[in-house]
């Protein structure tokens, strides 16, 4: 199984790396349009801040490429944000594929959310063998709102979107790369989801 | 709920484990992969290594065992000591490291927050910052607690909230290595008066110091190291102590 990770710049990716090294697949590092074309598996991973991330998407024309893609496509924190319609952060549009904005948490909660918190109201392929109420980790200061894409739920001061789907499009707020063995079940699962 | 956090650290000399007790006498520990490998396996909610060593080889051997780590563990971990620049931090991060905590260099360099924030993100930031009573008045201080700065720890811990610290890591330097409690009032006051994770640390040694740091000292996180590294308190058996006792833990 080909499996792209898609290269713009978006931080520290090792760690994903290694965990699909854990499951046995060797992930390549790309931002050539044929290699993700080609792939068998796109995660699109994220970690910074949104405009200027958004900004290298459209530097390399990536933003028009990712929307278009038809294998099943993985979104990971920030990642999962920029295939929202719109985000708070740096007021950027994003690649809209989930129709729901991203806003930043409420200062009645600490910001950013760090640590390990519950997923709820779970659905999708994308989470077999993995349990109503599992745990999962997090770090973010901006959600995305509940929408009728999500599949799973957390709450942190109010429910937001933890998780969501749209046809081959899955995105998860969450680091499955940094959530132990559930984690590395939800990697598995988007491995051998049907596409 | 997001759950409180238990965190082992791992004090990391020339490539081994090792902890002091309040920061002097060095004892061998084991093997920090097999080791961070053992707590990962125990439901630790995340770990922190900390490099005391003070070599030209350093950063190299670091790296090198950042990479092992973050090869063999699928829970997040922090990388702390004598981390001064943007350099020594893409270094970290490039090599699987999810957050790095600057402790000195913060001090010396308030601005380097700032810059670290900008080009990482405040979630990879901790800064670490030590502290002790002077007077009845907690003042930072440097090199594992041994020079004293002028700065006051609240409006420190302000700052650097302030510039961008994506959390932070407060050790009281009068209760470490007592094992007789958290600073707790200290820590309830950070909390208060700023709006990003606090990580409690020194003063951890029985499963009613973690209670009372989660609940009297609002804390986000607990770190410990020598309880957990001989076995004093097991990992599992402090987790269902706290859940005993309703507080929101991953079991």
């Amino acid at each position: 199984m080909k499996v792209v990770l898609i290269d713009y710049g978006a931080g520290n990716i090792q760690s994903l790396k290694f965990a699909l090294e854990r499951l046995n697949v060797k992930a390549t590092l790309s931002a050539d349009k044929n290699e993700i074309l080609e792939a068998d598996r796109v995660i699109f991973p994220g970690v910074g801040e949104a405009s200027s991330a958004m900004k290298k998407l459209k530097d390399t024309g990536l933003n028009l490429l990712i929307p278009e893609l038809k294998q099943p496509v993985l979104g990971i924190c920030l990642g999962m944000q920029l295939m929202c319609s719109h985000s708070e952060e740096g007021d950027i549009h994003g690649l809209g594929i989930f129709e729901v904005p991203v806003k930043r948490f409420n200062s009645d909660v600490k910001v950013p959310q760090m640590g390990w918190n519950m997923l709820t109201n779970i659905k999708s392929a994308l989470f077999q063998n993995i349990r109503d109420n599992e745990y999962m980790y997090l770090v973010h200061s901006y959600y995305a709102a509940l929408c009728k894409e999500t599949i799973a739920q957390t709450k942190y001061g109010l429910n937001y979107s933890c998780a969501l789907q749209k046809d081959n499009f899955y995105g998860v707020q969450f680091h499955p790369e940094k959530s132990s063995k559930a984690g590395s079940q939800l990697l598995f699962n988007f491995l051998n989801i049907n596409s | 709920m997001l759950t409180k956090r238990i965190i082992p650290c791992l004090d990391i000399k020339d490539g081994r484990t090792v902890k002091g007790v309040n920061f002097v006498n060095l004892r061998d520990a084991g093997d920090p992969v097999e080791l961070a490998s053992q707590y990962a396996e125990q439901n630790a909610d995340e770990l922190v290594f900390l490099d005391i060593s003070a070599t030209e080889q350093k950063r190299k051997t670091l790296a090198d065992l950042v990479r092992k780590v973050a090869h063999a563990i699928d829970i997040p971990f922090t990388v702390g000591g004598g981390i001064s620049s943007v350099d020594d931090v893409e270094v970290l991060l490039k090599n699987g490291a999810d957050k790095v905590s600057i402790n000195s260099a913060a001090v010396k360099e308030p601005e380097l927050i700032n810059k670290l924030a900008a080009k990482f993100g405040s979630q990879c930031i901790v800064v670490a910052i030590d502290a002790k009573q002077i007077n009845e008045r907690w003042i930072v201080h440097l090199i594992g607690g041994k020079v004293p700065t002028k700065l006051d720890l609240f409006e420190w811990a302000k700052e650097v909230a302030d510039r961008g610290a994506g959390e932070i890591l407060f050790t009281s330097m009068d209760h470490d290595g007592t094992k007789a409690g958290f600073a707790n009032k200290a820590l309830a006051r950070i909390s208060e008066e700023i709006n990003i994770p606090v990580i409690a640390s020194g003063g951890g040694g029985e499963p009613k110091h973690f209670i009372d740091t989660f609940t009297h000292g609002k804390a986000d996180a607990a770190l410990a190291a020598s309880i957990f590294h001989f076995g004093e308190i097991s990992i599992p058996d402090l987790k269902k102590e706290l859940k005993n006792h309703q507080i929101a833990i991953r079991i």
